[in-house]
């Protein structure tokens, strides 16, 4: 054997191997020149498993391609995953067509520079911005843009409420202020056995997930006309309204007593598991607290708006909820977006909305597909009216993500404290500091 | 390789007898060319990445320069200088979750050596049913982690977890039921999980280790009247020494770069009291993607990570035969 020939053997099979590694995954080359596009969409889990996404989505993906011949390769992606896909997709250049995001991630995701802008034309394509719900509309990116991002499924916070319970203590109306809501809920704290420990509360919050607590942070703030940024974007965290807003929000635990200690380890749908078993009178919930609900075969509740104070403080906005939801987005780098924008246009035109939303427990962006029939529901037109006219965007700013962490960190920390002591202003001011300090200093 | 040797040796001799130098260079260069495969493999994908980590430490990474991540902004020193900075936000917590990592650490290796130590030599003597005890205490380390820490979040629960229940309503130890997934004592759920997970190696090691002590030695001690306690100690401990310091090593590094029982145990954001710095580092890099910062937090970790290891092999694990 001569070493040359080794050498080359050998560097070739490197290099292959290398090659190999870095080669063009996404399969490309395959549609060009084909008749009919092929695009990638990866859509978020909804449901329980991904094989029940896939279920949901498919035979609609299968409709798509009936009538308009574009083909589309269907990859669910879980939430948690979801967030380091796409920065992974726009890091390597290397993604789907279309995808779902969170709707608060829009202006970061737009910051990155990567997602196609939904100018006029884009926006004339997939059915013209007249179709959505305003408020949805709003939280597709940073204000004064073209929107990064397209509303797909609707989400809005709602006070939901056991209706037995509020039947036996003769309350038969939900609660309109805050202080009625604090109110109700003391009545409603009882020891029902007479052993001498509580045993249903009031209010059950998920007082342990740092999302959540950003979410109240942001909606009882501005119910006190503060606002997590100023007007130039930078963090004002711990201004006197953000920390009264903290204040009301604890005191539920602290002072008012209606909700238990043990939320503090709530994170998931433990809240709604206690509504459905009676230890809870109220709880605070997205639309798709309805779908846990129904996996619980509980149906013997009513929904309402998340109460304002009574005597809304001096600036403040009466809202109840964000504008939640999930959005869907087309990647910049797509050799397809005459395609993208039709499967876009598809999934949010009236069909798609009732059959996927009535799935999903979730709430249509589009006005025309609450005249459906699905959707004639008192929650639902409850929790409608909660997005329309009760909510306002989430902060329009590129560190989002960070602030829901710091800001939602903050929060669990200072409910963990007060399941076990008390809380004063001065520990929730520090703690709402010095997220503001983190957010400034990682710049 | 000795294989490998032979063969080209034989080669070697037969090129000898036609005397040609040049040849005889080429054919020392044979086995570096086998192993180029390999380096060039290495060289892909660890130091590749490894270097990039290194350069990422130097930029301001983040998502709004991810899109073209070779051009991010230099920063040279400023990740550093904001992670090292004691009296800055992000410094502090950084060398408070340094402090909290490294107590976590010693903890969960000195417990979970003890306690393999003790099953170990335990296990060790005549007992019955030693298979059985084996395989019993092999449990934790063979079941996945993510499924045991789910488990252990069950057991922590205040209202309906196994610990209060045990604690509260069967001793009455405590009249308010305590919390273990929030506040200060969330740190000592991720004790007593990553004790419970990794006694099972001590224990598998060290028995190992234990087997190989000459029965002599004990018998002599035995003679002399020697307690138990005693042999353990000046007997034991000494034969089994090598092995013991390359235990503490593997499970000292693994402790100090624990990721997956806090996040399991609480998701991507821990209470301050459980979070380590893999975790931190995770929540700069992934979840605020300031990956700057996270690199530059990563390449300090390492840094101090390899200081200590040199020094610790240096000091303890034995060298090899021709010391």
């Amino acid at each position: 054997m001569r070493i040359g020939r080794i050498l080359a053997i050998s560097l070739s099979v490197a290099l292959s191997a290398g090659l190999v590694g870095c080669g063009d995954a996404d399969g490309d080359d395959e549609n060009a020149g084909s008749e009919g596009a092929r695009i990638t969409y990866w859509a978020v889990s909804m449901s329980s498993s991904i094989t029940d996404d896939e279920a949901v989505l498919e035979p609609l993906l299968e409709t798509f391609t009936e009538e308009t011949g574009v083909e589309v390769d269907l990859e669910v992606v879980p939430w948690a995953d979801l967030w380091n896909r796409i920065l992974t997709a726009v890091s390597s250049g290397q993604g789907p067509d279309v995808l779902n995001t969170g709707n608060t991630w829009s202006a970061s995701l737009q910051a990155t520079g990567e997602f196609l802008e939904f100018d006029d034309e884009a926006l004339e394509a997939i059915g013209g911005a007249g179709k959505f719900i305003e408020t949805s509309l709003a939280a597709t990116g940073a204000e004064g843009m073209p929107p990064a991002t397209i509303p797909l499924y609707g989400q809005a916070y709602g006070l939901y409420y056991n209706t037995e319970l509020f039947a036996e203590a003769g309350i038969d109306e939900p609660p309109s202020t805050w202080e009625e809501m604090v109110d109700i809920g003391q009545q409603l704290t009882q020891d029902t056995d007479g052993d001498g420990d509580t045993d249903q509360w009031g209010l059950s919050i998920l007082a342990g997930n740092g999302g959540v607590g950003s979410h109240f942070a942001f909606i009882l703030g501005r119910q006190h006309g503060g606002s997590l940024f100023d007007e130039s974007g930078n963090p004002q965290f711990d201004s006197d309204e953000q920390v009264a807003a903290v204040r009301r929000y604890l005191d539920l635990m602290v002072t008012d007593q209606v909700v238990s200690p043990s939320n503090a380890e709530f994170t998931m749908t433990e809240a709604a598991d206690q509504l459905a078993q009676g230890t809870a009178a109220m709880v605070f919930g997205q639309a798709s607290t309805r779908r846990t609900l129904a996996s619980l075969d509980f149906d013997d509740y009513g929904v309402a708006r998340i109460p304002s104070p009574a005597e809304l403080p001096e600036g403040g906005s009466d809202i109840g909820s964000m504008v939640a939801g999930t959005n869907i987005a087309v990647m910049d780098g797509s050799e397809h977006v005459d395609e993208a924008l039709q499967l876009v246009g598809f999934l949010t035109d009236v069909d798609a909305q009732v059959e996927l939303n009535r799935t999903y427990g979730t709430l249509p962006v589009i006005e025309e597909a609450y005249e459906h029939e699905a959707f004639d529901d008192h929650a639902i037109q409850t929790l409608s009216v909660n997005l329309r006219d009760h909510a306002e965007p989430f902060p329009q700013v590129p560190e989002v993500g960070q602030m829901e962490t710091l800001v939602g960190g903050a929060v669990k920390e200072l409910f963990a404290q007060a399941a076990t002591g008390t809380v004063t202003d001065e520990d929730i001011r520090s703690a709402l500091e010095e997220a503001d300090r983190q957010m400034e200093a990682a710049g | 390789m000795t294989n490998g040797g032979s063969v080209f040796g034989r080669g070697t001799n037969r090129e000898r007898a036609a005397t040609r130098p040049s040849s005889q260079r080429r054919r020392r260069l044979v086995p570096y060319a086998l192993i180029l495969p390999a380096v060039v493999l290495e060289m892909v994908v660890h130091v590749g990445p490894i270097l990039v980590g290194l350069w990422t430490s130097l930029t301001r990474l983040t998502q709004l320069s991810i899109r073209d991540w070779t051009g991010a902004p230099v920063v040279w020193w400023e990740n550093y200088r904001n992670g090292l900075d004691p009296s800055g936000a992000i410094g502090s917590a950084l060398w408070a979750t340094f402090l909290r990592t490294l107590v976590f650490a010693v903890l969960v290796v000195f417990l979970s050596w003890a306690l393999g130590m003790l099953a170990a030599y335990l296990l060790n003597t005549d007992v019955r049913a030693r298979g059985a005890f084996r395989m019993l205490f092999l449990v934790p380390f063979a079941v996945p982690t993510f499924v045991a820490v789910i488990g252990w979040s069950f057991i922590f629960s205040r209202d309906d977890g196994a610990l209060n229940h045990v604690l509260v309503d069967q001793l009455g130890l405590f009249d308010e039921r305590p919390f273990w997934l929030i506040g200060g004592n969330a740190f000592w759920a991720i004790v007593v999980v990553a004790v419970w997970r990794l006694w099972p190696f001590a224990f598998l090691m060290l028995f190992a280790a234990l087997q190989n002590v000459p029965h002599e030695l004990h018998e002599a001690g035995a003679l002399d009247g020697t307690s138990r306690w005693r042999q353990f100690r000046s007997i034991t401990l000494p034969t089994i020494r090598p092995v013991n310091a390359v235990v503490i090593l593997i499970m000292g590094l693994w402790s100090f770069n624990e990721f997956a029982i806090p996040y399991v145990l609480f998701g991507p954001q821990p209470p301050e009291s459980a979070t380590l710095l893999s975790n931190l580092i995770y929540e700069h890099s992934f979840v605020n993607f300031n990956m700057g910062l996270g690199s530059a937090m990563n390449v300090l970790v390492l840094a101090f990570l390899l200081a200590v290891s040199v020094w610790y092999v240096r000091a303890f694990v034995p060298r090899g035969r021709d010391e």
